[in-house]
């Protein structure tokens, strides 16, 4: 899957169903920081990245995920490997 | 002792969601209940229950605070929320000054069996999402309501069945008459989804009387075959009278009277003798005797025994006066955990413009309910203080009385 793909489909989501302004939706921005996501909502973000991109997130994974363009990386990398998750 | 006083009501219900829709509903005796065809496909006995549309929150509060509120939970907003403006208390009064809530719930079966098939298909928990617990405790609702309303006072859900709101509100009333608060929220709230009444529809206590939908709850009568299933939210907010004095609230009520009691005996059938005792104690705290009563707002259900049983104990207490009764379940159907609250709404209501909500369906008396005095057409009558009564499984009682505020 390419990256603009990965980056659409990531910043759909995190605006219709994470309810993130899209106006901060930049490769820089924190995500804890800049877009307010917890805790919990890396729960419901699990859940829909399983839907939409077809791997489950590991949480050991995302220690250095911390911006935006960090996530679009590490769903790029999951999605397009061999020995990902990928359902 | 301080005075109890009641500064703003929210409701929603199948028979209106705002106050005016509801005074003009219970006024023209007009019923919510319906048939949800879902339940014919679920296997229910009874397809009945009052009729209800979820509400829209998405513009009223964020998607954290969405997460984690089941649908009584959603209901339960509603309520607050108008409850909070007609007492014209804002999230400025909610920050600097502490308020707590005791609100009645005692189940949250959709969100549990959804979080459960979600984990039955995936085999993995973190498949339930963020919102799942949140939402399946029993006391969701005040545990919600308290981070919206940012609720630093008492914050508690009462889990007594059927009882739940009245005694939710009981123990608002102790809490602030004994001085340990100023503010309370009260109400209950019951899910209507088609998973919530499974367990209750297999005790064959719904009436089946699907021909006639408006027809079905009919307290009190001798044709009666059940109750039906029914619920939503109802607030109430109660106040010390100089703490809303001081602020300026308008009084809408008194809380003058809590009484309660438990049967000891069988789980699922009333008894006369606990509701008597309920009722006599109530009185007791009033300081005021049963003549003083101009309606009773009575938990009749429609089902064969239970209203049997309060048909005689209000006759035992209150037969000597005949005092006016109704069940304003005949057109709300039962609303369960919620129903202890709205249920001093609609009283509420009644004795705000002085009228008696009829029991609808009320045709024949049987030879219980023939020895009291049941309104079955609305009646213009000025009430100054009412009783109202909630009995629950495993025999909880309990029972309010409230009166015209009078400084």
């Amino acid at each position: 899957m390419k990256r603009e793909e990965i980056i659409r489909i990531t910043n759909e989501f995190l605006v219709e169903e994470i309810e993130a302004l899209p106006e901060l939706l930049t490769e820089d921005a924190s995500l804890k920081d800049d877009l307010g996501i917890d805790s919990l909502d890396f729960v419901d973000i699990f859940v829909i990245v399983e839907r939409k991109f077809g791997f489950k997130i590991k949480a050991e994974e995302m220690a250095d995920v911390t911006t935006l363009g960090a996530f679009y990386d590490y769903i790029e990398k999951k999605v397009n490997s061999d020995n990902g998750d990928a359902k | 002792m301080r005075r109890v006083v009641i500064t703003g009501m929210g409701i929603y219900s199948c028979i209106g969601k705002s106050l005016e829709e509801v005074s003009e509903s219970l006024y023209l005796g007009k019923s919510g209940i319906g048939i949800d065809p879902l339940r014919y496909d679920f296997g229910y006995r009874s397809p009945l229950t009052g009729i209800l549309e979820r509400p829209m929150l998405k513009n009223l509060i964020d998607r954290r605070m969405r997460t984690g509120l089941a649908e009584e939970g959603e209901y339960a907003y509603m309520a607050t929320k108008d409850a909070l403006e007609h007492a014209k208390i804002d999230m400025d009064f909610l920050e600097k000054n502490e308020v707590g809530i005791f609100y009645g719930n005692d189940s949250s079966a959709k969100a549990v069996i959804e979080a459960h098939n979600i984990v039955a298909e995936k085999k993995d928990t973190m498949m339930m999402g963020s919102g799942a617990i949140f939402q399946s405790m029993n006391s969701t609702v005040t545990m919600n309501l308290s981070v919206i309303f940012k609720l630093r006072g008492i914050n508690m859900t009462i889990s007594a069945a059927c009882a739940s709101g009245s005694h939710s509100l009981g123990l608002g009333y102790l809490f602030i008459k004994n001085g340990w608060q100023d503010t309370v929220i009260c109400g209950g709230a019951q899910e209507t989804n088609v998973y919530s009444m499974g367990s209750f529809d297999a005790l064959n206590a719904f009436s089946v009387r699907t021909a006639e939908p408006h027809k079905a709850s009919r307290p009190f009568d001798l044709n009666r075959d059940g109750l039906v299933p029914s619920g939503g939210a109802a607030t109430l907010i109660l106040e010390d009278y100089e703490h809303a004095v001081k602020r300026g609230a308008k009084i809408i009520a008194e809380v003058i009277g809590y009484g309660f009691s438990s049967n000891g005996s069988h789980i699922s059938q009333p008894a006369d003798e606990g509701s008597f005792i309920a009722m006599q104690r109530a009185l007791d705290d009033a300081g005021i005797g049963t003549k003083d009563i101009d309606y009773i707002n009575a938990h009749a259900t429609s089902t064969p025994l239970g209203d049997m049983y309060e048909a005689m104990s209000i006759n035992s207490l209150f037969g000597k006066h005949n005092t006016p009764v109704s069940s304003t379940k005949s057109m709300t159907g039962h609303e369960c955990w919620m129903s202890g609250a709205s249920e001093i709404i609609y009283s509420t209501l009644m004795m705000q413009k002085n009228f008696i909500a009829p029991n609808i369906n009320f045709e024949t008396p049987d030879e219980y309910s023939a020895k009291i005095n049941i309104i079955n057409k609305t009646t213009e009558k000025k009430i100054d203080t009412f009783l109202s009564n909630s009995f629950g499984f495993g025999g909880t009682n309990s029972a309010l009385i409230i009166r015209k505020f009078n400084s």
